[in-house]
């Protein structure tokens, strides 16, 4: 077969280097051709966010550069934005009027914050996009894997003050004792509490504004899905899949959108990666 | 057949007809009342043979105070107070309190744990830990939700706090086992604080002899806290 493409083509068995040349140039052409094609066809929202993760990167390379002894400031940034829809797969979670369920109606909450986010220059990922039910610890990875991340996991309430929304953050619990400069997975939290505190009081702040009836200040709870997350975590909680119409629920999906996305912004200067104390001085995480 | 039976009998069967029409409503409430009893769950079934925690008649009434949720304010708990013939023993007076709990306030919509809910068992370690077991109910019937559920355990916690300062800490099971969270949101691996005078982390440094008496899945679970913290 190859003996008859070859009689085709008028190539030889033993080409000259003539044709060895005439064939690179050849090549070379329909490269840059198969190039030039190619380049234009990328989506303008593709170009920002290849434009994103350069400025990304070229903010993290001098202290990748300078390894263990890169100063603290040249780790503060925050970029990613880890957005975990509560709940998926067998797990339907609150269920309320019209057939509303958590798990499904959530994922609106969950693709409108990640626009408004996107719009505001954050990276998202989402722990679930569909009808699956990641593992807590799958839910946390998401987010203890990345530099530069925050974390917020999104319910719906069956009970509460209908059109109102609330902030948590896990309560206050001592430093582990740590001499390795890790932190014990079960304990993740623990470090980022104070940072984890500032963005649920900014989150929070514009909730409020936004819905009348919401608490003023941020709620503590042991919420699990925040306990085993090494970066700043909140739980957002809305109220409630017990409304008369799913309609009202559908209502608050860009205002919560919008207070997440700015309660972030605002957040996104004060973002230091914070230190864990050891024995003889500190490491960050 | 003769006119005068003919009337005989129709005179019976009419009776038999009036009859069978005052009887069967009656038959039918009987009936229903039977579907009821049948439809009884294991669960409700073991808790009616379970002793309810045990009400001496020699125990002194005292007023205990009650945390249940507030009607008027969102997502708070009240306190209540309520007279109660309390045992002086800890744990049997722990029992109580929380029995009485789960039975609820007057008012239906200041309960903070379901009402098929039940406390299945109660212990208190000589170092302070408490462990409560209570059936699968608290899982299945609470409304899905931190703030319900962050009340649920607040109510208990506080409760606790407020008559039994025994308690200094809390561990909650489910039908005897260790379970992730209540109801999908709350944590209920860790140990909950309940007397504010405990220090935290280091409650379980200087473990006082393992309670020996506890049954084998709430040693196994305490045995696992215990390591846990150390780590």
């Amino acid at each position: 077969m190859a003996f008859r493409f070859g009689i085709l083509l008028g190539v030889r068995s033993s080409p000259t280097p003539r044709q060895i040349l005439a064939a690179a140039i050849i090549g070379a052409v329909l490269c840059g051709v198969t190039i030039a094609w190619a380049v234009p066809q990328q989506s303008g929202e593709a170009n920002k966010a290849a434009a994103r993760s350069v400025q990304s990167a070229a903010r993290s390379t001098p202290q990748q550069s300078s390894g263990i002894n890169a100063p603290s400031s040249a780790r503060t940034g925050l970029n990613i934005v880890v957005l975990d829809p509560a709940h998926g797969g067998t797990d339907q979670g609150a269920r309320g009027t019209e057939g509303i369920s958590e798990s499904d109606e959530i994922l609106q909450f969950a693709a409108a914050t990640k626009k408004a986010l996107e719009a505001q220059g954050f990276q998202v990922i989402l722990t679930r996009e569909g009808n699956d039910n990641p593992s807590f610890d799958d839910r946390s990875a998401r987010a203890n894997a990345q530099r530069g991340a925050v974390f917020i996991t999104m319910h719906i309430a069956s009970t509460g003050l209908t059109g109102t929304a609330r902030v948590y953050v896990e309560p206050d619990a001592p430093q582990p004792n740590n001499i390795t400069g890790l932190i014990p997975w079960d304990r993740a939290q623990t470090p980022f509490l104070s940072l984890s505190r500032k963005m649920g009081e900014l989150v929070q702040q514009e909730l409020s504004k936004r819905f009348k009836g919401s608490p003023d200040t941020l709620q503590t709870a042991p919420v699990r899905q925040l306990r085993t997350t090494a970066a700043p975590a909140i739980a957002v909680e809305i109220s409630s899949v017990a409304v008369k119409e799913r309609t009202e629920l559908d209502r608050m999906v860009p205002g919560v959108a919008e207070s997440i996305a700015r309660g972030l912004s605002d957040f996104r200067p004060t973002y230091v990666v914070p230190t864990i104390p050891v024995p003889g001085g500190s490491v960050q995480p | 057949m003769s006119p005068k039976w003919t009337v005989w009998l129709g005179g019976v069967l009419l009776a038999a007809v009036i009859a069978a029409a005052l009887y069967f409503p009656a038959l039918r409430r009987q009936v229903n009342k039977a579907k009821v009893l049948t439809e009884k769950t294991a669960e409700q079934a073991r808790r009616e043979l379970l002793p309810i925690a045990p009400v001496s008649t020699g125990d002194p009434m005292v007023k205990v105070k009650m945390f249940w949720g507030s009607r008027g304010q969102e997502g708070e708990l009240l306190p209540v107070i309520v007279e109660l013939p309390l045992s002086r023993d800890p744990g049997l007076r722990a029992k109580q309190v929380l029995n009485t709990l789960l039975a609820g306030p007057v008012d239906a919509e200041s309960r903070t744990l379901p009402p098929d809910a039940a406390l299945l068992a109660f212990y208190i370690l000589p170092d302070g830990t408490a462990v409560a077991d209570f059936s699968d109910e608290i899982r299945t019937s609470i409304p899905s939700g931190i703030q319900s559920e962050q009340l649920a355990v607040e109510s208990i916690l506080r409760t606790l706090e407020a008559n039994v300062p025994q308690v200094l800490r809390l561990k909650i099971l489910i039908h005897g086992q260790e379970a992730d969270t209540l109801a999908g949101h709350v944590d209920l691996t860790q140990l909950f604080r309940v007397n504010a005078k405990d220090a935290a982390g280091t409650q379980l440094d200087n473990p006082s002899p393992p309670g020996s008496l506890l049954p084998a899945p709430i040693r196994k679970a305490v045995d696992k806290m215990r390591r846990a913290t150390k780590r």
